[in-house]
């Protein structure tokens, strides 16, 4: 039955096709839907009359002269300061996917070269780290960070969302580097490197698939993190995610509900362009854990 | 490799997770034990004609000085464990007590905030689970048999509702099944009820919070059972028909006996990801009708004033719940690897 739909009955093929087409709707019509009401007012997009008015938005080209405004992103981006969370979020994606790939890698690889026991413990300890709601965790963070004034810049919430990404990063790396044989750096040893040597130009070269997977979760962990940011970072860096959360916590009047909207799209979008580029490479790190177990 | 090696390549790694995850574990139990200390109370008695009177103020100074040097606070035990916020022993007992039957014992308990987000966290974890690996199984199927050109595109659409923050996922339907927006409209309308909202009820909210969780999940059991549909064995497929297997008893008897190993991975992942349910209840703003233990303890941790040490006994709660889930997840691992010693 596995990829011979020409020989599905035809009644099968219908009642798959519709499935298909419904849950494509649950999956993206939501996000449609925001991104095209973003460019209207809020009484068109919020509209007690007719949801009608969503589509024509009678009340959009009655105020603003047209049917489409930027209206929330201005007030987002410019007023609210959107911008400096934008900058916030890249920072700490780019230090927390740089760092926890260049530690996690050293580690990972240690963890499939070496064949005694205590790997095994490690990772264990590992998963029972990745178990852990990162929200429990923050309990013993305040304390010690009020205390040597670390708490609300960008570095140290780098640090811990590193950490907080390790145990899941070391278990993907580890997986990937089981797949490149051992021979080739036992090989580089044999004629005289180091193992670090033989790390460096023999698996550094040929290791990029895995990392590059590795490397996009820690970038969504990152990108989408809430617990922590929310608690860790003062109002001035807040991320991308805590900052919309501010926006609703503040504000339900009018117009600010649409900067909401509008900086929800904001967010969204580049995630829309890393899932064009790197569809393949994001599902083959989930199945990953999966397929070998 | 040797020790000394092993030991260099994963030192970075591991002083991470010592230093942010392990000592903060061990921090909030012990801060679990201790509660902020009371304020430094001084009396003075002041004398006027009319008697003498006793009048008790704080001393702020005192206060703070003690606060400052104990940070922790003071020794309570186990007391902030059985306190009315969590575990709430006396309440429980008493209730136990005035019940006569056990839906009022149920219902009583109910009431007492730590039981209230309990029962919501696993009626969230133990309804989600099993609907999502239904859900996306059956997507699972349906794309398989796709043409091949369609299969990428309905992939991408697919991967969405995973790949975005779970807050900005909710916020978006929120903003969807608000009572003017385009669902909550269509449900007015459907019911023939305007004054309907998804956010007035606690049975509605919890609806809506689990229908949330399966769209935000199931593409993940999709994404997987996909790529284990791809390795399907299709000479058992065969026989199965030539044996007249219908296709439901083939995907009954074939393939879902080759997924097993894939849907008990995805179900325990699934489990200890529930577990820990937040930022939807916070984008559905749905904290009045159902509160989660992660959101227990965000909530204790929010605002002007930090519960630490309330915060800190939540979680170590929360931590128990997990390792229970853990606990299959860890036996699983402890045998595949066994197994794999002893090829």
């Amino acid at each position: 039955m596995i990829n011979h739909s020409l020989k599905l009955p035809i009644s099968l093929k219908v009642s798959i096709s519709i499935f298909i087409v419904f849950w494509l709707i649950i999956a993206a019509f939501p996000f449609i839907w925001t991104l095209w009401g973003s460019f209207k007012i809020e009484a068109d997009f919020f509209s007690k009359a007719d949801w009608m008015n969503a589509l024509f938005a009678p009340r959009t080209i009655a105020e603003k002269g047209g049917a489409f405004t930027g209206d929330g992103y201005y007030g987002a981006w410019v007023q609210e300061n959107f911008w400096q969370a934008v900058i916030n979020t890249t920072l700490v994606c780019f230090f927390v996917v740089g760092t926890s790939l260049t530690i996690g890698t050293l580690g990972g690889y240690a963890l499939s070269r070496s064949s005694y026991k205590y790997t095994f413990w490690l990772l264990i300890t590992a998963l029972i780290f990745r178990a852990m709601p990162p929200i429990t965790l923050v309990a013993g963070y305040l304390l010690p960070f009020y205390e040597w004034n670390l708490w609300g810049h960008l570095a140290t919430t780098v640090i811990v969302l590193v950490a907080i990404n390790q145990p899941f990063t070391l278990w993907m790396l580890h997986s990937f580097f089981q797949k490149i044989p051992k021979e080739l750096d036992e090989s580089a040893k044999v004629d005289g490197c180091t193992q670090f040597q033989a790390f460096r130009h023999v698996i550094i070269p040929v290791m990029w698939p895995g990392v590059i997977t590795t490397g996009l979760f820690s970038f969504l962990l990152a990108y989408n993190d809430f617990a922590i940011t929310s608690m860790l970072l003062s109002q001035n860096n807040q991320t991308m995610v805590p900052k919309i959360a501010s926006f609703m916590g503040t504000t339900q009047t009018e117009g600010n509900v649409m900067f909401a909207v509008a900086a929800v799209v904001s967010t969204t979008a580049p995630l829309f362009i890393m899932v064009m580029f790197f569809q393949r490479q994001i599902v083959s790190g989930l199945t990953a854990g999966a397929v070998k177990g | 490799m040797k020790h000394k090696t092993f030991f260099w390549f994963f030192l970075p790694t591991a002083s991470a997770m010592l230093l942010f995850i392990a000592l903060p574990i061990f921090s909030i139990v012990i801060q679990s034990l201790f509660t902020p200390h009371d304020a430094v109370i001084i009396v003075t008695e002041n004398c006027d004609p009319f008697g003498c009177k006793q009048e008790t103020t704080i001393d702020q100074e005192a206060t703070r000085d003690l606060r400052k040097s104990e940070p922790l606070g003071k020794f309570v035990g186990l007391e902030i464990y059985k306190d009315r916020g969590h575990l709430a022993v006396n309440e429980v007992k008493e209730i136990w007590i005035e019940s006569n039957n056990f839906t009022e014992f149920k219902k009583n308990i109910g009431n007492l905030p730590f039981y209230r987000a309990m029962a919501f966290t696993l009626t969230f974890t133990f309804t989600v689970t099993p609907l999502m690996l239904v859900f996306g199984f059956i997507i699972a199927l349906a794309v398989n048999s796709l043409h091949h050109n369609l299969k990428g595109l309905t992939i991408f659409f697919s991967l969405l509702p995973m790949i975005v923050s779970p807050l900005i996922g909710s916020l978006v339907l929120f903003w969807m099944i608000d009572s003017r927006g385009i669902i909550g409209e269509a449900l007015q309308y459907v019911f023939e009820d305007p004054d309907l909202s998804l956010k007035a009820s606690t049975g509605l909210t919890w609806v809506m919070l689990i229908v949330y969780g399966v769209w935000h999940a199931a593409p993940f059991s999709f994404v997987v059972f996909y790529a284990g549909l791809q390795t399907l064995p299709m000479d058992t497929i065969e026989s199965a028909k030539i044996d007249g297997a219908s296709r439901l008893q083939q995907v009954w008897y074939v393939v879902i006996p080759h997924l097993m190993p894939l849907i008990t991975f995805v179900a325990l992942m699934q489990l200890m990801d529930n577990f820990r349910v937040f930022e939807p209840i916070v984008g559905f703003s749905a904290e009045a009708h159902a509160q989660s233990l992660s959101w227990f303890i965000f909530n204790d941790l929010g605002g002007e004033t930090r519960l630490l040490s309330s915060a800190a006994t939540s979680s170590v709660l929360t931590i128990i719940g997990v390792s229970i889930l853990l606990f299959p997840v860890l036996i699983r691992t402890w045998r595949d690897f066994n197994e794999k010693s002893a090829k």
